[in-house]
């Protein structure tokens, strides 16, 4: 594949994502100007790396791609932000939601963004993953390198104390 | 099943990804268990919520920029390295021999197949369109006003039509380069695909629309009409193309 081909193929294939691309970086990052960092980042390993890429899932790959540029960025820029989540935490406790009321459905989408953005990152990738990317289950364990037991039990965590700070928000009483 | 062997499975449910023996043994649950039926619709409430557009965060148009021009430019296909070896004398040579013959094909070729290059050209162009998310540089779903923006910007007058009725309703305008020369692009919709319709003045006789040709999965359909050559490309379906190809062509063309 010549240069010209290469460039093609790359332009047709991988840059129709760079929206997905964007919106994980921004929800990782937590701000636009690191977001943009990370997806340029991104963009530029993904076309050096592109020959590397074998025509299966092109967003899937993007996203893979800017995953690890968060993660390397966050290492170099935040250490203090990456001590490994203990999985453990979260499981002692378990956060029992209110069964009792069906909550009224979560139409303000401030809240719902602020308490996504409240999540552990590693919580908050998968919920961008499944919800908003629509990938299933094995295709974020592969994306994330994580097993499929771990994105399950992360969604549900995640979505959990999701209800709780959105129910939270809305019976602000109750709490 | 009781509710502790539910809990566990309402997520999977909700997320398409449980087995069709569990899901028959779930949904007898919830008829017997209102607390896991709530538990359920709040998980879709929850998910309904997370799934809201305005939540998804879209790439803004200095990242589009800057991510586009740290690729390598598209028209050269420079050799990566030049150096003094027989490398270089071939790529050279074969420059030259490139250049003679590309003089040679321009001079001789048939209509027919030098369409293959320009349709790729065709094809290029809308994809940079949407890409750049510069689709239109004058928006309007109306003819008069799409029209009149093009005097002074060409030294031709396209035809403009808006196929509203059609359900191919005119989005807008945009002065686009194709094939050495300024040409008109207009800008078409049907649902959410867009189509690019490239017209310019050409010394071909007239040609009836020929059926689409793929290429990079998007559908291009050629033809040639009163002094006019039109290029139309979408990633619309072959059927609806051709449909609104023939729209085009009986349309009403708004005079000058």
């Amino acid at each position: 594949m010549d240069e010209r081909e290469r460039l093609e193929l790359y332009e047709q294939k991988v840059l129709p994502h760079l929206d997905a691309a964007y919106n994980l970086a921004r929800w990782l990052a937590g701000n636009d100007h690191d977001a943009q960092d990370v997806a340029q980042e991104a963009n530029l390993r993904a076309f050096r790396f592109f020959g590397s890429f074998r025509g299966e899932n092109a967003r899937a790959w993007l996203l893979s791609i800017v995953r690890n540029t968060f993660y390397t960025w966050l290492h170099k820029n935040r250490p203090s932000n990456t001590i490994a989540i203990n999985e453990g935490i979260l499981e002692i406790e378990d956060i029992s939601v209110s069964g009792e009321a069906v909550n009224p459905p979560f139409a303000d989408a401030d809240a719902v963004r602020r308490a996504i953005a409240e999540l552990p990152v590693e919580f908050r990738e998968i919920v961008i993953l499944r919800e908003m990317e629509g990938f299933s289950y094995k295709e974020i364990a592969d994306l994330a390198d994580v097993p499929i037991g771990t994105v399950m039990s992360r969604l549900a965590r995640a979505r959990k104390l999701l209800q709780k700070s959105l129910t939270r928000e809305f019976n602000p009483g109750d709490q | 099943m009781n509710c502790q062997q539910a809990k566990p499975l309402l997520d999977p449910y909700a997320d398409g990804e449980l087995e069709a023996a569990a899901i028959l043994e779930l949904e007898q649950h919830f008829q017997s268990c209102s607390a896991c039926g709530i538990a359920w619709r709040n998980l879709q409430s929850l998910k309904k919520a997370l799934k809201q557009d305005s939540l998804y965060f879209v790439a803004p148009d200095a990242l589009r920029q800057r991510i586009k021009s740290e690729l390598p430019s598209p028209p050269r296909p420079i050799p990566e390295r030049w150096s003094w070896n027989w490398n270089w004398l071939t790529t050279m040579m074969s420059g030259l021999a490139a250049a003679c013959l590309a003089l040679l094909l321009t001079v001789t070729l048939t209509r027919r197949s030098s369409e293959q290059p320009l349709a790729q050209e065709v094809v290029s162009n809308h994809i940079r369109s949407l890409m750049a998310n510069h689709v239109m540089d004058v928006v309007s779903t109306d003819q008069h006003t799409v029209k009149p923006w093009f005097n002074g910007k060409l030294d031709f007058s396209p035809p403009v039509k808006n196929l509203a009725e059609q359900d191919f309703p005119l989005i807008g305008g945009r002065l686009d380069y194709i094939g050495g020369h300024s040409v008109a692009a207009l800008i078409f919709q049907r649902h959410k695909h867009i189509i690019n319709l490239f017209i310019w003045p050409a010394k071909e006789n007239n040609s009836k629309p020929a059926s689409p040709a793929s290429l990079q999965g998007y559908n291009v359909i050629h033809w040639s009409e009163a002094g006019m050559t039109f290029w139309t490309v979408s990633d619309l379906n072959e059927k609806e193309l051709m449909e609104f190809v023939q729209d085009f062509a009986t349309g009403e063309t708004l005079k000058p």
